[in-house]
């Protein structure tokens, strides 16, 4: 074997009743490399985690996790694999590092290395301080870091983390983007599934777009974000102006001719390099005497991923977090 | 037994001694929340106190069964079973809030002994049933409740009563991951309890029942186990009903702790 595969599916299938959540579904990831599973809610993705750490058996397909049979060495699995779940599962009612002892001693450590472990990791994870506070008076952030840290307990070969910014305020969700960061640059092989483009593209070596339980697009975050197309320079012309005057000013600064809806007196500008460009554009409208409106930066969202791959806007609520935007939004 | 070494720091017991190390940790997890979380302190202490002195003033006065001097002495064995099985249904609350918390998922994805949740669960539960007993003994002691049939049929009949709270924890557990719900599982857990307690010989001997109720109270399992605690409480011959109420506790577990395994082996947070 020329690559060693921590994690292997094909043809992973799975009904609940009348539900299809998986139809066949691929995966596959490197030893050393984290994997993005990307889709709305009801795509699969917890599915699939779910039958990856043993907890369900799939009804078609087969998975190996370091090269066991996640049916039939079920056991074995569990042994090399870590998982954070959907949801922060830590006891609120023990302490941050009786829940780490708790899960060390569960996973075959000694008393005591149960507890080295459950130091380093408090320390590794900044809740050194709230280490002997039972879990209930922490805030969501700090939950899902303790719920993390007791998935990394055993040092397994293989994590998985289901959703794991799902409900976090923006400055969890970037602290657990720079701890995740930190852990995945150290060489854990991480499966992670997701809502949250961003987050794929921030952690993800390789993203793997699932929507009905079906895989709809794989590669690097650079290869699906080339095909959904990058950021967008939205500008709205004061009343009055004409918009295709704007759209003259911008023409040369995006990756591609601004389109003009003349109608919604509105310019819009793909562009490859984000909010690196506003200068240039604030220089271009001065030097033009051009006034706008509005002015919004967008980041193509998982939105625009399933429009792109599918045509079909996701389900999901669309996030406010994507968008960039300066000056009123609209 | 046979112990391998994966890497440093991993004592990979196998067979009984995994099993009972998994147990440990489990009941040491719950015996914790025993002591913090504030519903179940209050199970655990002051309802049980609640129940000898309710029961004993409000119905002693007017309940007069056969056999005995003082209706506590009569009325005992029974607030023991009452409760044991009141407190047990917090057990179905704990394994269903469990579940819905995503904690049985961390427990099924860890190389763990797959009976250890429910039967570190149940162990937790036969800590906190003895302290309850004990709790309940005493103040009984202290408004004329006595023991007598002498030392080893008092510690016999606690033994009994330890044996039914083993009995309904497992019945609670597998409820809890049934109905998955942790308001239900406490409701349903009550709903079932109540008329099982008062069809059965626990507060007023059976024969004052009317004839079709008389017929289920006498198959009723409370009541066998609450009349075999009784006879060891208040003296008589004890053989039969003793054996009848262990019957009752080995039939209920052979059905429930297979259930409640497959289940638990099953189940996933939804």
């Amino acid at each position: 074997m020329v690559e060693r595969l921590a994690v292997e599916a094909r043809g992973l299938v799975k009904r609940f009743g009348d539900v299809m959540a998986l139809a066949g579904v691929d995966l596959v990831v490197p030893a050393g490399e984290v994997l993005g599973l990307l889709g709305p809610n009801g795509a699969g993705k917890t599915t699939a985690v779910r039958i990856l750490t043993t907890l369900l058996p799939p009804d078609g397909g087969w998975a190996r996790v370091m090269g066991l049979d996640v049916v039939r060495q079920s056991g074995e699995v569990r042994r090399v694999i870590g998982l954070s779940g959907q949801y922060a599962a830590v006891d609120a009612y023990l302490t941050g590092r009786e829940n780490l002892l708790m899960i060390g001693r569960l996973s075959g450590l000694s008393r005591s290395s149960a507890r080295r472990r459950a130091d380093d990791l408090l320390e590794l994870f900044d809740l050194t301080d709230a280490a002997g506070r039972t879990a209930r008076t922490y805030s969501g952030g700090m939950r899902r870091r303790l719920d993390v840290a007791a998935s990394l307990v055993a040092r397994p070969a293989v994590l998985f983390l289901d959703e794991p910014t799902t409900g976090l305020d923006p400055r969890g969700r970037l602290g657990l983007w720079r701890l995740l960061g930190e852990l995945t640059a150290r060489g854990t092989t991480v499966l992670l599934s997701t809502q949250y483009l961003e987050e794929a593209d921030r952690l993800a070596d390789t993203i793997v777009v699932l929507d009905a339980g079906t895989v709809i697009a794989s590669g690097t975050p650079e290869q699906l974000k080339a095909r959904v197309g990058g950021d967008r320079l939205e500008l709205q012309a004061s009343p009055g102006e004409d918009p295709t005057a704007l759209a003259a000013a911008m023409v040369g600064l995006g990756s591609a001719p601004p389109t003009v809806d003349v109608d919604a007196g509105r310019v819009a500008v793909p562009l490859t390099d984000g909010p690196g460009i506003l200068p240039d554009v604030a220089a271009r409208l001065s030097a033009a005497g051009l006034r706008v409106s509005d002015l919004a930066l967008r980041r193509p969202t998982l939105d625009d991923v399933f429009l792109t791959l599918t045509g079909q806007p996701t389900t999901t609520e669309p996030s406010t977090t994507d968008t960039v935007v300066v000056g009123r939004p609209r | 037994m046979t112990a391998t070494t994966a890497h440093a720091g991993f004592r990979r017991l196998s067979g009984l001694g995994w099993l009972l190390a998994n147990i440990a940790t489990v009941t040491g997890r719950n015996l914790h929340r025993l002591v913090r979380v504030p519903t179940l302190i209050a199970f655990a202490t002051v309802q049980p106190i609640l129940f000898v002195l309710l029961f004993n003033y409000a119905w002693g006065g007017a309940i007069h069964p056969p056999g005995v001097q003082r209706y506590i002495d009569y009325a005992l064995p029974g607030i023991y079973v009452l409760a044991i099985g009141f407190g047990a249904s917090q057990t179905g609350v704990a394994i269903a809030d469990d579940l819905t918390t995503g904690m049985i998922d961390r427990f099924r994805a860890l190389p763990m002994a797959r009976s250890a949740v429910l039967a570190g669960r149940t162990a937790a539960d036969l800590v906190r049933n003895l302290f309850v007993l004990l709790l309940m003994t005493t103040v009984a002691y202290a408004i004329g409740f006595r023991f007598h049939a002498g030392l080893a049929a008092a510690a016999a009949a606690i033994g009994l009563a330890l044996a039914v709270g083993v009995a309904f924890s497992w019945i609670f557990g597998l409820l809890g991951l049934l109905v998955r719900d942790p308001e239900s599982a406490g409701i349903g857990g009550l709903l079932a309890i109540i008329p099982l307690i008062f069809t059965s010989s626990t507060f007023v001997a059976v024969a004052t029942f009317p004839g079709w109720l008389q017929a289920f109270a006498k198959i009723n399992p409370i009541t066998v186990t609450v009349d075999a605690i009784r006879v060891l409480c208040v003296g008589g011959p004890a053989a039969e009903q003793i054996r009848q109420a262990l019957a009752w506790i080995g039939a209920l577990l052979a059905v429930t702790v297979p259930a409640a395994v497959i289940r638990y082996r099953r189940t996933t947070a939804t």
